[in-house]
């Protein structure tokens, strides 16, 4: 007991050091990074100033890669191995990407994800938005250099709200190959809602209109008394200012009458487009004037009016996902309070026009619509860093955007967990067999919410084996559906009549495994310089740290749960664990971090315990105790 | 909780397991529960409390869940008291509400037919009235009388209307797009 310092009750939270963390947009047309310095939320810039990162990533022949604007200089030069809006193929198939026949990558129909193949070789999604969080990795932790301490402890990567179960897996898979360690993948609508919530203190009811370079979502949110509550989301996962570029270049060709066009004047034109459409929401028309390769010269000019007219449709085509968030949340547009826009194609003045016209109020533009998001996550981030303050005292209650099920017989799809439903969530269905003696059972798991399967995203399939043979229809298998805080789901499955369990976890096909991932880093040329081991000995040490530092603040607070013997236990394990951090040996460091947590398991029970009494009477513990 | 899998969500939440709940005092409580366990507190915690804060917080929302809506809440009272409202099975029903279901019904197919949102609307705000009126009585049948027989048959009915209003959404849906 000598070892323990027990804190007065009135003294709060013992002083911590402040941990770095930062919140990443990473956006289809631009990413950025954003971390809390003092208490304030600021996005952090490039050494020329620049706070957006362009999404777009070149490979080049001898391996290097180039990013950002440097790789946006290029592109129309190099338009087959300089990839943009590659968040459109995260988690996607080929059949999924639309317009593929006008993009100029070679695509290669891998299963579960499209690949493309470059100069530099096959690259999937995956690999190519890590390179955009490792230019974003790297300027957090020059900026944080110099700050208390200059490790940087994790980072919130957002997701549009409407991002399947595929799309979120690889979005976190990227974060992992980039040498983050991922805290949260947050909805970006609701990234958005804490950064405006929290700067001007709202309560009420808040729509999110969230109409980025490639996604829409809308959500309504609650906002009480610090708690953030989404009560429902809608979207559509591929639909952005990327379309109305496109509706614009196919407008331009027509008026030109362009013969088909080359993979590089596709790619100015495009360029041209996207200008032109920038330009006019602020001025009447637009000039676009470009020299193709042939030497053939492109000169149109559109009007504001006409631009309006040929993207009219794309524009529509967010007002009924926004109607279904609305039914969803059995509200009607006299109960939002107000509209909140975010993402840069929210500044067309015909896309505010139709918000307004129907929500009946206009939408509230006073927030940078590029930087909102990445600022919400910062402060998200800081909160799971564990830097508490007695200011930020608020909590996040999010839902999942599409309903999860499992095939049954004749090809429907069995809703497990609906739509709108509050992570973490979990949900278990029983099946039996339909055959006699049946010894194994075959199980897809697919999300969306359409009545046919075919209709649905496929999310996984595994086989349940060594289920003992029975009658037909007498064995139960429970299949359980977990949703974590992530909003990733984890499938099991048990057959319990016989007394024999079999269970197995999935991880969805188009997921990486933890060693495929390692295998990834290996072999990427960014990090071939770097030793993996020291990164693994590294990575160790700082979740050693971690663990120690979270396991003295749990004592601190909670010893006298424990009985001596117990407290002297979890101790030792704590010092052991302290005198393997400074070995250079990251496995032995990781079984000492095991062994403390197996050595917490009771105590972390009764913690838990202790917090929902205290919830339930309303008084703090400190209070309580004597 | 952790360690009684037998509390029930009503003694998770403090209040007396009953159909009349205060909601605004459910939803402070839900709140101040979920601050405690949510794992978002716990992201920097040891891993065997984020486990548990997973497990909890799920807990938490699956009895919030339960306790929130009205027909939810009638269900769980039922089970509670050892009573299958049996929805698949027993479609017996009074005459005169399967009637108003039939037209109901023919009502709908008619206005979405007809691609008239404003009948949609009148059914909806009539299915409401209904649906109010069958909640007044079950909250008789199980607060006052505990007659979780009667109660269970109210259930059946409040249960077909919840599938009328999911198809009304169904038409209003398809009508928008």
């Amino acid at each position: 007991m000598a070892l323990l310092q027990i804190s007065e009750p009135e003294d709060s939270a013992p002083a911590r050091r402040h941990r770095s963390a930062v919140g990443i947009d990473l956006g289809t047309t631009n990413s950025l990074v954003a971390t809390v310095r003092n208490g304030i939320a600021v996005v952090l810039n490039d050494g020329d100033g620049h706070a957006l990162l362009p999404s777009i990533v070149r490979y080049l022949p001898d391996g290097r890669v180039e990013t950002g604007y440097q790789a946006e200089a290029v592109q129309a030069r190099d338009p087959k191995n300089t990839i943009v809006s590659v968040k459109r193929f995260m988690g996607r198939g080929l059949k999924d990407v639309t317009n593929f026949e006008n993009s100029p990558y070679d695509f290669l129909d891998t299963p579960g994800m499209v690949r493309i193949r470059t100069v530099a070789g096959v690259k999937s999604p995956v690999e190519i938005s890590a390179e955009i969080l490792d230019v974003l990795r790297a300027r957090a932790e020059q900026a944080l250099i110099g700050d208390a301490d200059g490790d940087l402890a994790g980072a919130v990567i957002t997701v549009p709200a409407y991002f399947d179960d595929a799309q979120r897996q690889a979005t976190k898979d990227a974060g992992k190959l980039a040498g983050l360690n991922v805290l949260r993948l947050l909805n970006e609508p609701t990234a958005a809602a804490i950064a405006y919530g929290l700067e001007n203190d709202s309560e009420g009811i808040y729509a999110v209109y969230d109409l980025g370079g490639g996604t829409f979502d809308i959500s309504i949110l609650k906002l009480s008394r610090g708690v953030f509550e989404v009560m429902a989301t809608n979207g559509d996962a591929a639909l952005g200012g990327d379309d109305f570029d496109h509706r614009l270049f196919c407008w331009m060709v027509e008026q030109a009458k362009l013969a088909p066009l080359s993979a590089e004047d596709t790619r100015l034109l495009l360029m041209k487009s996207r200008a032109a459409k920038e330009f006019i929401t602020t001025h009447a028309e637009a000039h676009i004037s470009a020299t193709l390769g042939s030497g053939e010269t492109v000169d149109v000019t559109v009007t504001q009016k006409q631009f309006w007219d040929m993207t009219r449709h794309l524009v529509a085509k967010t007002l009924g996902p926004a109607k279904k968030a609305l039914r969803d949340a059995a509200l009607d547009v006299s109960g939002i309070k107000g509209v909140v826009m975010v993402g840069g194609a929210t500044r067309m003045p015909h896309v505010q026009q139709a918000v307004a016209e129907l929500f009946r109020q206009a939408p509230l533009t006073n927030l940078d619509p590029d930087k909102v998001v990445a600022l919400g996550a910062a402060i998200q981030a800081d909160v799971l860093a564990g830097n508490k303050t007695s200011g930020d005292d608020w909590l996040l209650l999010d839902v999942i955007p599409l309903s999860l099920g499992i095939e049954t017989m004749g090809g429907l799809a069995e809703k497990v967990i609906p739509r709108n439903s509050t992570i973490p969530v979990a949900r278990a269905q029983e099946f039996t067999t339909f055959k006699d003696g049946q010894s194994a059972m075959s199980l897809h798991v697919v999300q969306g919410e359409r009545e046919l399967v075919s209709d649905c995203r496929s999310l996984a399939r595994f086989e349940l084996r060594g289920i003992p043979p029975m009658v037909a229809g007498a064995a139960r298998i429970r299949v359980t559906f977990q949703v974590d805080a992530d909003g990733l789901l984890s499938v099991s499955a048990r057959e319990s009549t016989s007394g024999v369990e079999t269970s197995v976890a999935v991880k969805p096909s188009y997921g990486l495994t933890d060693e495929q991932i390692t295998h990834m880093l290996r072999d990427s040329f960014d990090h071939a310089r770097e030793d993996v081991h020291l990164r693994a000995l590294r990575e160790q040490q700082v979740e050693g740290g971690r663990m120690l530092e979270a396991t003295e603040s749990a004592l601190r607070e909670d010893a006298d749960l424990l009985s001596a013997g117990e407290l002297a236990a979890i101790r030792a394990e704590a010092e052991a664990l302290r005198k393997t951090l400074s070995c250079t040996d990251h496995r032995a460091i990781r079984s000492a971090i095991e062994r403390l947590n197996r050595a917490t398991e009771t105590f972390a029970g009764r913690r838990m315990d202790r917090s929902v009494k205290g919830a339930l009477t309303g008084r703090h513990i400190e209070n309580i105790r004597t | 909780m952790t360690h009684n899998p037998n509390q029930t969500h009503f003694e998770l939440f403090g209040l007396p397991a009953r159909f009349k709940v205060d909601v605004a005092k459910l939803e402070t409580r839900y709140h101040e529960l979920q601050r405690e366990v949510h794992p978002d507190r716990f992201a920097a915690a040891p891993q065997a409390e984020q486990r548990l804060s997973i497990q909890l917080a799920t807990q938490v929302n699956e009895a919030y869940q339960a306790l929130k809506s009205p027909v939810a809440r009638a269900h769980y009272l039922l089970q509670l008291h050892g009573v299958d409202p049996q929805f698949e099975t027993n479609t017996a029903m009074p005459p005169d509400f399967l009637d108003e279901q039939l037209e109901l019904r023919e009502s709908l197919e008619a206005a979405a037919q007809a691609g008239d949102s404003a009948r949609l609307e009148v059914l909806s705000v009539r299915l409401r009235g209904e649906r109010d009126a069958l909640l007044a009585r079950v909250e008789g049948q199980l607060d006052e009388r505990s007659d979780w027989t009667q109660a269970a048959g109210t259930l059946r009915q409040l249960m077909f209307l919840e599938k009328f209003r999911e198809e009304i959404g169904a038409a209003e849906e398809r009508l928008e797009s």
